[in-house]
């Protein structure tokens, strides 16, 4: 099993603890708040993920081969989920994130209980991690 | 369709559980509980009145409409036609002919931004204000960017009002429309139309009012308004999406340009020219949406049959209830507070974003919209990123006012 697979595996039975959606939703918001914060200057435009109802910046990073992103959100839901996917992702090759299907977020039984709005929102920030990832997988392999 | 047929009837008050009984989708569940639907500012449900119409129109009477000789032919122009004849009454209008059937409210706008601002030019200007939806901000910067003509905008107060003083100094002799809503969808302020087509008339200045936010919640009287232009939709009135009115002075509507070319909008087409229909047909080419048409119909005879003094004094109650139990709520900041507003509420609670105000309301089966509802630089105004709506409407009850004052109470402890 992959690291990430991993890391998804024990997401899902983290959120299993929970039967009650408020309870599922409340640790969706408890995430997001433990959230590091992005440093100065990439509350922009320029890191901003569209498609996303509330803004949202993801701030691309790595870690020799591994990737390393921080983000931010104005909404705590929003922030919340993308906590989710960076500890998933953080620390794992980039290789391996660009290609990550992610699906993890079906089992968690979060992904179909999302607006439409926030799921395309979802989708964009997935998309995004997944582009960051691969130009920082073609970086380490042209300086290796 | 007899447009006398149903006057409002106010000797019996009509029972609110038998008038939800009568919405099939307020007895949709969501999440496990019974939706508590308050977003009817963006689309109203439909009564079984209009749904049965709809049906019996295509089981029984569908055919095209206009110029067919056979029977279920002239069943549906007779129904079609007759559904124009209701609208006209419905808004007062003196002449069906008035009575324009286009998508809805946007294609309203945009079909008079094409035809009627197609005389508009360089040194031209059309009067909107800043708490227009886009509707009624893109059609004519659209037109802006083809004849040069300048967009000139009424500020907004901090209540919510529209600025009357600074209307009247945009007011000149290069203003060629007034295009303003009549009640705002993100406010629910009612504007004083009556003054501004006064104002604008008394330089000769032609009036647009945007109603799609005022026909579900009062009668209007367009004759009686003076007012050139309007438009509605009929999706927010209780009947089905994909059909609106545009009304305009039947001078005006004489003078302009069609719009769309096609069947229908013509007399006769040859290579050599092509001579055009009378109002209204000229501005409806194609096939139109007839069961649309004969649904809003039978929402106009919804409305009346319920009787406006009802609707009216309900939705009253339900907007100071609302207000009232919202107020309590710690931190929770009402944008728009115009002393006349119809029933909706917007608001922010401290520095939670309507985002996710309104996906922990939706998990407890309330519906509420976020966002910026489609008037962008109202928000700007406001400096905020959009706002929580509840917009209310006859079939709300005071108790599904509870549960969303409930439900905002655990939102603001569970984001706090």
């Amino acid at each position: 099993m992959s690291v990430l697979n991993q890391r998804a595996q024990a997401l899902v039975e983290e959120f299993e603890l929970f039967d009650d959606w408020m309870d599922r939703y409340q640790h969706v918001i408890d995430l997001g708040k433990e959230l590091a914060p992005i440093d100065e200057g990439f509350r922009t435009n320029d890191y901003r993920i569209h498609g996303c109802q509330s803004q949202v910046w993801l701030q691309p990073g790595q870690n020799d081969s591994n990737v390393q992103f921080r983000a931010d959100s104005d909404a705590q839901i929003t922030k919340g989920l993308i906590a989710i996917l960076l500890r998933v992702v953080n620390d794992a090759p980039a290789l391996e994130v660009a290609s990550a299907d992610l699906a993890f977020l079906d089992q968690l039984e979060l992904k179909e209980h999302l607006s439409p709005t926030r799921k395309n929102g979802l989708d964009a920030m997935i998309k995004q991690i997944r582009l960051y990832a691969g130009a920082m997988a073609a970086r380490s392999s042209q300086s290796s | 369709m007899n447009p006398t047929a149903a006057k409002p009837n106010t000797a019996q008050t009509p029972d609110l559980d038998l008038v939800r009984a009568a919405f099939p989708a307020l007895q949709t569940e969501v999440h496990g509980h019974q939706v508590a639907y308050f977003d009817n500012a963006a689309t109203s449900q439909k009564p079984r009145a209009v749904l049965d119409r709809i049906d019996r129109y295509y089981c029984e009477e569908n055919a095209n409409v206009h110029r067919g000789v056979h029977t279920m032919s002239q069943l549906a122009t007779e129904a079609y036609e007759g559904a124009r004849e209701r609208l006209a009454s419905f808004l007062g209008a003196s002449s069906s002919r008035q009575i324009i059937f286009t998508r809805g409210a946007t294609e309203a706008i945009n079909l008079l931004a094409a035809s009627f601002g197609a005389s508009f030019g360089a040194g031209d200007e059309i009067i909107v204000s800043a708490m227009e939806h886009h509707a009624n901000i893109v059609p004519w910067q659209l037109l802006s960017e083809r004849t040069g003509v300048k967009l000139r905008v009424v500020p907004v107060t901090d209540d919510g009002e529209l600025d009357i003083e600074e209307f009247r100094i945009l007011l000149n002799d290069r203003t060629r429309l007034v295009a303003l809503v009549h009640v705002s969808n993100s406010l629910g302020t009612i504007n004083p139309v009556r003054r501004i087509i006064a104002d604008a008339h008394g330089l000769g200045i032609p009036v647009l009012l945007d109603g799609a936010q005022a026909t579900p919640h009062a009668p209007v009287n367009l004759k009686e308004l003076d007012v050139d232009f309007y438009c509605l939709s009929s999706h927010k009135m209780f009947g089905p999406t994909g059909v609106g009115v545009l009304y305009g002075k039947a001078e005006l509507l004489e003078s302009m340009p069609p719009w769309q070319g096609g069947g229908d909008m013509i007399e006769e087409v040859s290579f050599s020219g092509t001579t055009f229909n009378e109002i209204p047909h000229k501005f409806e080419a194609g096939t139109p949406n007839i069961a649309g048409a004969i649904g809003m119909a039978a929402a106009a005879d919804y409305l009346e049959s319920l009787g406006w003094s009802w609707i009216q004094q309900q939705e009253l109650d339900l907007l100071e209830y609302a207000t009232a139990q919202l107020s309590q709520i710690d931190g929770l900041r009402i944008i728009g507070t115009a002393p006349k507003k119809a029933a909706v509420i917007s608001f922010l609670i401290g520095a939670t974003h309507p985002y996710d105000v309104g996906s922990v309301l939706d998990r407890l089966g309330i519906a509420v919209r976020t966002g910026h509802h489609c008037t962008q630089p109202l928000m700007k105004h406001y400096g905020i990123p959009g706002t929580v709506r509840a917009s209310f409407t006859f079939y709300n009850s005071r108790s599904e006012i509870d549960r969303l004052a409930e439900g905002l109470q655990r939102a603001a402890q569970m984001l706090a």
